[in-house]
């Protein structure tokens, strides 16, 4: 049985894991102002003309500034995984510590209807696609579940499943077919 | 004096016509020269609004138009920024026309499109944060529409039927609009039964793309004097950009600036736009009669009533249902049927949001006329930071 090789769908901009994923950013070592994606060479701030930058995780959770799904299917280069295509939720999270605002597909299975502002979620990591190489990895937000939801743990014991979190912890959506 | 005069405007009609985009221009432009009572020959600069979906020819617009009226040796300029190309090929002839260098000047925009959702340039260009978004996230321009959407009923309570009412406004202004796309009334259960785009946006909540073209004949005041006696004037053109850092999170971005060691800036980008063109004409918001923005979605339509200052922070929906931005109401805002009746022609649109209220300012806006109107502004904002705000008087 052929065990295809994981990667990232896009390399340095995070870090995929089972058990932990983060998000790749730089910070200005002259400002110390946060990017993302990391910058390699000037800063944002236009008061700054630093070229340098310490390249930093950023925050694993934060809370949702806006949310919506994609109903229909992305045109190309998006890669459909799902026939039929099967509609998926988007959110825009802001992180408190950079006070700035990333987005990311929702885990798998969201339903809008389980999503509001304001909400607490964390980063894992899905499949985005495969091909005939490589299985091709992407960051998600999942809920924060609320018996977990103490903000202090960033090494948690138990492996973070976000198949297993979405069944098992999530209150059952009265939701729309596939959303 | 930083002022110049629209002679003339032209455009051909909105649709999915399927023909080269070089057509529609030429057609515009005709019929503006034709409404200026001027010819080619008398037109010393072209300034062409980039289309980057039809090839070399697209990126090179002001040449490309310039050779189908007819190589004769005029200064020629092309632009791109995105959904502002169009207000920003005005800037060019206008900064031409008060530097000194033409008298008159031709502004020409048109576009041919594919069908569907717009989708990045094609190849693999995993650089590009335009194809990334897209391949990485599945991320559709409605996807950012709708975010910015949920983000006003969980602000200001905004309802679904709100966002709906813009359509039926919308479309009820564009009936009569010869140039239009769409011409038929809608309801607010047409809309609501139309399907989920990207929740809570429906298919009719959002914009679709067209084929069209826009010009306009622009020049020196001195030279409108020898012309006509009274001629629209353009007193602003805002091309800014955004202040860091950016804290809304803006197509084609995957995140925002970070304000963790610059605070926000006193205006946001949109709130910026409009404020750059009003500073410049020398009025504020309760200067103006008529306004046309960009409604790529019936709720940015809302958001745009107070990044202009129509009205105050969270009262967009009350001016809405109040009827006051509709035709006969205190503001009426895109009396042309907008986006929602003409769909999207990008280096065209912000072109015929200025002929608009040429059409209106000069009493011409047949079965749509905004009376008594004065003072117009138009909006609109390119993808990756361009502003684009016209304010237009008699
Ligand atoms: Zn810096």
């Amino acid at each position: 049985m052929d065990i295809k090789t994981r990667q990232a769908a896009i390399e340095g901009w995070f870090i995929p894991g089972d058990d932990r994923t983060a998000l790749v950013g730089s910070r200005c070592r002259e400002c110390g102002t946060y990017s993302f994606p990391k910058e390699t060479f000037f800063c944002k701030n236009p008061s700054c003309t630093g070229t340098e930058h310490e390249q930093v995780e950023l925050s694993r959770r934060g809370r949702i500034w806006s949310f919506t799904n994609n109903c229909y299917q992305p045109p190309a280069p998006y890669v459909a995984t799902t026939d039929p295509f099967e509609p998926f939720a988007v959110a825009a999270v802001e992180l408190a510590e950079e006070r700035l605002v990333v987005l990311g597909q929702m885990v798998s299975g969201t339903s809008i209807e389980d999503l509001h502002a304001g909400m607490e979620v964390e980063l894992v990591t899905e499949t985005l696609f495969e091909d005939d190489e490589a299985v091709h990895l992407i960051w998600k937000w999942c809920p924060v579940c609320p018996a977990i939801s103490d903000p202090a743990p960033m090494q948690q014991s138990s492996p973070e499943d976000p198949t297993a979190n979405q069944s098992g912890d999530l209150p059952a959506s009265p939701g729309r077919a596939g959303s | 004096m930083t002022e110049i005069a629209v002679l003339g405007v032209g455009m051909h009609p909105w649709g999915k016509w399927g023909r080269n985009f070089v057509e529609y221009g030429v057609a515009a432009a005709r019929a503006a020269l034709d409404d200026a009572g001027l010819g080619w020959a008398d037109i010393d600069y072209v300034a062409g609004a980039d289309t980057i979906r039809n090839g070399y020819p697209g990126f090179i617009a002001g040449a490309t138009f310039s050779q189908a009226l007819g190589w004769r040796g005029n200064r020629v300029a092309s632009c791109y920024a995105a959904c502002a190309s169009g207000a920003h090929a005005i800037n060019l002839a206008r900064a031409q026309i008060l530097a000194g260098f033409c008298d008159v000047a031709l502004v020409v925009g048109a576009d041919t499109t594919p069908k569907g959702f717009f989708a990045p340039v094609g190849g693999d260009r995993p650089e590009d944060p335009d194809w990334l978004r897209f391949r990485l996230l599945g991320a559709t321009n409605p996807t950012y529409f709708a975010l910015y959407a949920r983000r006003r009923m969980d602000l200001y309570g905004a309802t679904r039927e709100d966002f709906a009412r813009v359509k039926v406004k919308n479309a009820l202004h564009g009936l009569a609009n010869p140039n239009a796309r769409y011409r038929k009334e809608v309801t607010v259960q047409d809309v609501m039964a139309s399907p989920t785009v990207a929740d809570p946006l429906r298919l009719l909540d959002i914009c679709a793309t067209s084929d069209g073209g826009a010009a306009m004949v622009v020049s020196s005041l001195e030279y409108a004097k020898r012309h006509t006696a009274d001629p629209v004037r353009i007193s602003a053109v805002s091309t800014v950009t955004p202040t860091y850092p950016q804290t809304v999170i803006e197509m084609p971005n995957f995140a925002t600036d970070s304000a963790a060691t610059v605070p926000p800036p006193e205006r946001g980008f949109r709130d910026a736009i409009g404020f750059a063109a009003y500073h410049e004409a020398g009025i504020g918001p309760e200067d103006v009669d008529v306004a046309e923005v960009y409604d790529l979605s019936t709720a940015l339509e809302l958001d745009w009533y107070e990044n202009l200052g129509l009205c105050k922070e969270g009262e967009a929906e009350r001016l809405l249902r109040d009827g006051e931005t509709s035709i006969g109401g205190r503001i009426p805002v895109n009396p042309s049927g907008g986006l929602a009746c003409f769909g999207e022609a990008i280096p065209a649109q912000a072109i015929a949001q200025v002929c608009e209220l040429t059409w209106q300012l000069r009493g011409q806006a047949s079965g749509r006329q905004v009376e008594g109107a004065k003072v117009g502004i138009t909006v609109n904002q390119g993808l990756f930071g361009h502003g684009s705000s016209v304010i237009v008087r008699t």
